[in-house]
């Protein structure tokens, strides 16, 4: 390079640099572009919303029947004289749905722990896939193989659990005779206690899928810094893993329970209906709301209609708290940045 | 340097000690084993595996008058921990024990999951041998078998028939809604998509059975429709659209932000980045999220038993007259009290498990690749495409020079 050539460039006319107008607006094929796909989202949300409404304008009949507080105490459903309520059969429901929690938190725990920390490397994806199957399986199947295997499994252990611990309240069974070997075990079939292992085995891989997600993402440096200080692998997981996944645990488990709580067909198969609270797990007869929808939608279409419209609406009310306490929960988690649950 | 001074390093070179240093290994090296489980351990394991069976074996039947299958297990389980941790007591600390016996536990969970899998999956298919492997399951309905008749007449095929119709009715409502939706949640970040998000969240709660009583009200007794595939298929939808659109949301969030910022950096516009750059990126996965949704969708029960209605005659026209899914058709015929409708029941139900396992096997060839990893057919055309490219730009930048 030559002094010139320097001073060339400098005496070329530049023109003085304006800069550019930036605009945030969307022009031409963008603009309706955007418009279609806003119009999709108004329709889901029109859709959405027109669901919620309409849910609770068919409800308010029935409220305002008999009051919202009547509503919310009464045991019985009897639509002729005017005297339904949703105590029970919420009662049952979210009993129901706790025995299934309580039963497939340890199980799906255990199965994540297992999925992440102590499966040798080959098998996971094998695994990972196999639990996703699992939330995969109809309801029905569910329902199907509870009814007909599980019952038949499930009946004696009722029966000695009653024997056992029928101290403890919710073991107690009423009507059954533990010193009596030729007892009937129908007093033991169709409970909630019946109702919810099968439940239990469908909410499960939610779960797991959900808890999984969050172990897996735990820092390797936090692991292996565990391991270095001479833990074992249980204490690497009861001081790293499980703290870090705290988020992802509550949040999987609130999952599992909304998903628990509107479980339909599953229960409709398995439980006979009743109408009085009872507290006693292991009894025959159980309810939920949705069962209830699934029996009587078609028995009468005024006032028993708006009712059980009420009955789901306050369903929904639940497991809406109970999906945005789960999600609250995983988002706040240290882990849930990045995870979608 | 002179002289002396080199002699005295001699002088301090005498008096140096060489350390000692090994000669070369006598026998081969042995790699150090770095698995988790030592011989002793399996040992150990094996012991108390075969202490436990033989005690619980003893204690059901002989010393006591336990019975049944479920508390044999649950009692050799329990055994079986027992003698193992005071085995492993002998010779380990107590962290270690309990190492162990929380990694029993924990493979014990994953066992009964994995097994109640296995035995949903094969006591399905056992309880309907009898009427998977007829012809006629598949190719005949039930409207001219009476209750007397055998499993060699009769079949499920108007359910299968339905639930095909059915499955297409709701692909086509939800597929470009909910593709669309997301699109819509991703590339506005407004105040309202932000909303259309909280809805759309809030609807994932809905209860199944409220999607179909919400049909059966406003669709059938308001609007005066009949009960018919179309309905039904309604319902699945309502109930899937928040699932499929939560799904696919997650899957383009997924797109990397720098495939997006150079597809602006070029000049395209929006709508050009998002057709030519986030969709083909994030295909697989958007493939994976509608093939879950609709096992999901296929094995729904609830919205259809309230808008479907039933029947055993099989019928073509999703507008008019009842229609059957199969999963309705399962819970239909299991609540019957003759052995051969259970039989059907179950068949029915394996049927529906065979396909909700083909389109999960589908999900997972398709899926499961992260984005922007290519097939190879997918990369054989983008280099197809790319070399297209090339010539075209030569061309123009040739006739730019003349």
């Amino acid at each position: 390079l030559t002094v010139s050539t320097v001073v060339d460039v400098a005496t070329v006319d530049v023109p003085v640099p304006v800069p550019r107008r930036l605009s945030r607006r969307r022009r031409g094929s963008d603009r309706s572009f955007f418009a279609g796909v806003s119009v999709s989202g108004v329709v889901v949300l029109a859709i959405m919303l027109g669901v919620g409404l309409f849910l609770t304008l068919q409800a308010t009949d029935a409220l305002s029947k008999v009051g919202l507080w009547k509503f919310l105490t009464t045991e019985r459903w009897e639509i002729g004289r005017a005297r339904f309520g949703i105590a029970a059969v919420m009662t049952f429901t979210v009993e129901i749905a706790l025995v299934a929690v309580v039963i497939a938190v340890p199980i799906s725990m255990g199965t994540a722990l297992f999925i992440t920390e102590v499966a040798p490397r080959w098998l996971r994806s094998t695994l990972i896939s196999l639990v996703d199957l699992m939330a995969a399986v109809p309801s029905v199947v569910y329902g199907l193989w509870g009814k007909a295997l599980l019952q038949g499994q499930v009946v004696p252990l009722s029966r000695w659990l009653n024997t056992w611990f029928g101290w403890i309240p919710i073991f107690h069974v009423r009507g059954a005779d533990p010193n009596s070997p030729l007892s009937s075990p129908s007093v033991y079939t169709a409970s909630t206690f019946i109702a919810g292992i099968v439940v239990a085995m469908m909410v499960m891989p939610i779960q797991c899928v959900v808890m999984r997600e969050v172990f897996s993402q735990v820092p390797l440096g936090e692991r292996e810094g565990a391991y270095a200080l001479g833990s074992t692998r249980w204490g690497m997981i009861r001081v790293v893993t499980l703290p870090f996944g705290r988020g992802g645990i509550i949040g999987g488990t609130m999952l599992g329970l909304g998903r628990a709580l509107g479980e339909t067909i599953a229960v409709v198969l398995i439980i006979s209906p009743r109408f009085d609270i009872t507290h006693h797990v292991l009894e025959a007869g159980s309810n939920s709301i949705s069962a209830l929808i699934a029996n009587r939608y078609s028995e009468d279409l005024g006032l028993g209609l708006s009712a059980l419209f009420a009955a789901g609406l306050a369903l929904f009310a639940v497991t809406l708290v109970v999906n945005f306490t789960a999600s609250w929960f995983v988002a706040r988690s240290r882990s849930g940045a990045s995870s979608e649950a | 340097m002179n002289v002396a001074s080199v002699s005295d390093r001699h002088a301090l070179a005498d008096e140096t000690t060489i350390p000692f240093r090994p000669g070369p290994p006598t026998r081969p090296q042995e790699r150090r084993r770095t698995g988790t489980v030592s011989r002793q351990d399996a040992m150990y394991m094996l012991g108390a595996g075969i202490s436990s069976l033989s005690t619980t074996m003893l204690i059901f039947g002989r010393l006591t008058s336990l019975h049944g299958k479920l508390g044999f297990y649950v009692v050799a389980l329990l055994i079986y921990i027992v003698v193992y941790a005071v085995l492993v007591s002998l010779t380990e600390n107590r962290p270690a024990v309990i190492d162990r016996v929380m990694t029993v536990l924990v493979t014990t969970c994953a066992l009964i999951a994995f097994l109640a899998l296995a035995t949903v999956i094969g006591y399905t298919i056992f309880r309907g041998w009898d009427a998977i492997f007829r012809s006629n399951t598949y190719l005949q309905d039930l409207s001219r078998t009476g209750p007397q008749d055998g499993l060699d007449r009769g079949g499920i095929k108007h359910a299968i028939v339905g639930t095909l119709i059915m499955i297409s009715l709701t692909l086509v409502f939800t597929v470009p809604l909910s593709v669309a939706c997301a699109i819509y949640l991703n590339e506005s970040r407004s105040r309202a998509s932000g909303f259309v998000r909280t809805v759309v969240t809030a609807m994932t709660a809905l209860p199944s059975i409220l999607a179909g009583l919400f049909i059966f009200s406003a669709w059938i007794l308001t609007l005066g429709f009949q009960r018919s595939g179309l309905a039904a298929s309604i319902a699945v939808s309502i109930m899937m659209l928040p699932i499929m659109i939560r799904s696919a949301d997650v899957v383009l969030r997924l797109v990397p932000g720098n495939l997006r910022e150079a597809s602006a950096a070029l000049g395209a516009p929006q709508w050009r980045t998002v057709w030519h750059v986030v969709l083909p990126t994030a295909r697989s996965g958007l493939m994976t999220s509608v093939i879950l949704g609709v096992a999901r969708g296929v094995g729904e029960t609830a919205p259809v038993l309230l808008t479907a209605g039933y029947t055993a005659t099989i019928n073509y026209n999703p507008l008019k007259a009842p229609m059957v899914s199969l999963p309705l058709t399962a819970f239909e015929l299991v609540r019957s009290p003759l052995q051969t409708q259970i039989t059907r029941g179950f068949a029915t139900a394996a049927v529906l498990m065979i396909l909700v396992l083909i389109l999960f096997s589908a999900a997972r060839l398709l899926g499961g690749r992260p984005a922007g990893h290519h097939t190879k057919r997918q990369a054989k055309r983008a280099t197809a495409h790319s070399r297209r490219d090339l010539v075209r730009m030569q061309a123009r930048t040739r006739g730019m020079g003349r």
